[in-house]
């Protein structure tokens, strides 16, 4: 079994949070990660990508702790809490909830946070309908604040943008960028959208067939060989993808799609 | 009124108030089939029970509460699918406690009981085993109710939150199990889920919160067992059938009632 410590932490803002040190996962005889490393830092979002198989999800899952990997180590933060926002999240039609009672089941905010988190997400129009009655980008927004109340060390999204238009995707990307910059939380999300991802990301890990093919800022992943291989060379300078600032997110969006983007 | 009529009265009230609760995660939670398996599973124990000579309500809750764990289980590591592990359960437990039974020289059961129920042979005694089983069964869930909630709303959520998963279903899965023992006596092994389902089924009409839905089918389980045992002794009918299709009238009416509301709105 592999280990799975407490990471010793500093009060310094950039010691991670979560620390995967060669981490490996097999399962059913198929290994699905291999040699895996990755630092969960406060502030910086880590993007995943890659086609579909890679290990993306699993690669996240080990992050939260979902899935135990069969080699390597993970280090945690003593009283890490993690936010988690599942790709896919619906509910039984005969469970009768708003969006209210199922953000306050988490059972961490408090009032001041509460508004605060209810403020910066959007979604004080949204809390007393039922969560069915609501559409794939306000289910997102409630799946988000819900996890921000929970003051989380880390945020883990997995696919938060999948199931919306590009509008609506771009609008995601850019809250979760102010929503890091205001929380300072460590974010670690999985994309599809190549151009989303490099507007809104500090750090790529482009995956494949469970390795990590490429990894960087995302200006200088799209110059990577690996990269190219597998996802082309239509993005560059003029197509969203510049140095990021964390404190002036007004710009980061792409002024025109990728095309033949992800395929994840 | 006849003691033996308060007696049932109060055996099925009792049932109801527990089964509510209960029924409204069965339903939540998709585990119809699930129950009906544990519910299969409770002959087993009434012939252990006759076995080894211990309280049936014992040997019923003994059963189904291993029936349960199994099949947390197996839900986690099988490499077959949900609905053929239960299927192989609830059969092949149905059919040994039926075979067990048969193989008790010199016992009489009455095996229609059991299966259909008699909440007319219900004993003080057995009241005791109702209410005192029942609050301890609703005490129990008061307790793991948000963790429950929460697992059930997404259980991979739930879990990375810090709620502990296993323990919380075993629990719940244990709590189904003394509900089923404990309204076995009332509608019998074949229609015990549908005390479980149906007046949580109906209660969704009239519920805006996961508790609302919890209390009103309480309630409605209640109703359906005035309204069974006054059938059953209006028109001399099966006391258990007579309440199930109580149960089922009312979900029809509020059903249609809403349609109509629907397609009017």
């Amino acid at each position: 079994m592999p280990a799975v410590q407490q990471l010793a932490m500093q009060a310094s803002g950039e010691a991670p949070r979560i620390r995967l040190q060669d981490v490996a996962v097999t399962l059913g005889g198929r290994s699905i990660l291999e040699d895996v490393s990755l630092d969960v830092v406060p502030g910086r979002i880590t993007t995943l990508v890659g086609n579909n198989g890679a290990g993306k999800t699993t690669l996240l899952r080990v992050v939260v702790g979902l899935t135990r990997p069969a080699a390597g180590r993970v280090w945690r933060a003593s009283r890490v809490r993690i936010g988690y926002v599942p790709q896919h999240f619906a509910v039984d039609v005969n469970l009768p909830i708003t969006a209210r009672r199922f953000m306050a089941l988490s059972g961490y905010a408090d009032a001041a946070r509460w508004q605060e988190v209810v403020d910066d997400t959007g979604v004080a129009a949204l809390l007393d309908q039922p969560l069915q009655g609501l559409s794939g980008g306000e289910m997102r927004r409630i799946l988000l604040a819900r996890a921000l109340l929970q003051h989380p060390s880390v945020l883990a999204l997995d696919e938060p943008a999948a199931g919306l238009d590009g509008r609506s995707q771009g609008a995601l990307y850019r809250l979760i960028g102010t929503l890091r910059d205001r929380y300072g939380c460590a974010v670690v999300v999985i994309s599809h959208d190549l151009n989303l991802v490099m507007a809104a990301s500090d750090e790529v890990l482009c995956l494949e067939h469970g390795r990590i093919a490429c990894r960087g800022a995302p200006a200088s992943v799209i110059e990577h060989p690996e990269y190219q291989k597998l996802f082309g060379s239509h993005l560059g300078p003029d197509t969203g993808v510049f140095p990021h600032d964390h404190h002036d997110h007004s710009h980061a969006h792409p002024r025109r799609s990728a095309a033949g983007g992800g395929h994840g | 009124m006849d003691e033996f009529i308060l007696t049932a009265l109060a055996a099925g009230l009792g049932v109801a108030l527990v089964a509510g609760p209960l029924g409204s995660f069965v339903v939540w939670r998709r585990m119809a089939y699930f129950g009906e398996t544990l519910a299969h599973s409770a002959l087993l124990g009434v012939a252990l029970g006759f076995l080894f000579g211990i309280n049936l309500n014992l040997g019923i809750l003994a059963v189904c509460v291993v029936v349960a764990v199994l099949l947390v289980l197996l839900r986690q590591y099988q490499r077959l699918a949900s609905d053929t592990v239960l299927g192989i359960l609830a059969h092949s437990s149905l059919s040994l406690g039926l075979v067990a039974i048969a193989f008790m020289e010199g016992l009489r059961v009455d095996l229609m009981g059991y299966l259909f129920g008699d909440i007319l042979a219900v004993t003080p005694t057995d009241l005791y085993w109702i209410y005192g089983g029942g609050l301890l069964v609703l005490a129990t869930l008061v307790a793991i109710w948000r963790p429950l909630l929460s697992l059930t709303l997404h259980e991979e959520m739930a879990r990375v939150e810090g709620v502990r998963v296993l323990p919380v279903q075993l629990v719940f899965m244990a709590l189904v199990a003394a509900t089923i023992a404990l309204a076995m006596q009332v509608v019998g092994i074949l229609l015990v889920i549908s005390m479980l389902i149906i007046p949580a089924a109906a209660a969704r009409a009239f519920a805006r919160t996961p508790e609302q839905m919890a209390v009103i089918a309480a309630l409605i389980g209640a109703l359906a067992v005035l309204g069974g045992l006054a059938g059953s002794f209006q028109w001399d009918l099966p006391t258990g059938p007579a309440i199930v299709v109580t149960a089922t009238a009312i979900f029809a009416l509020v059903t249609s009632a809403r349609g109509l509301g629907a397609a009017r709105a």
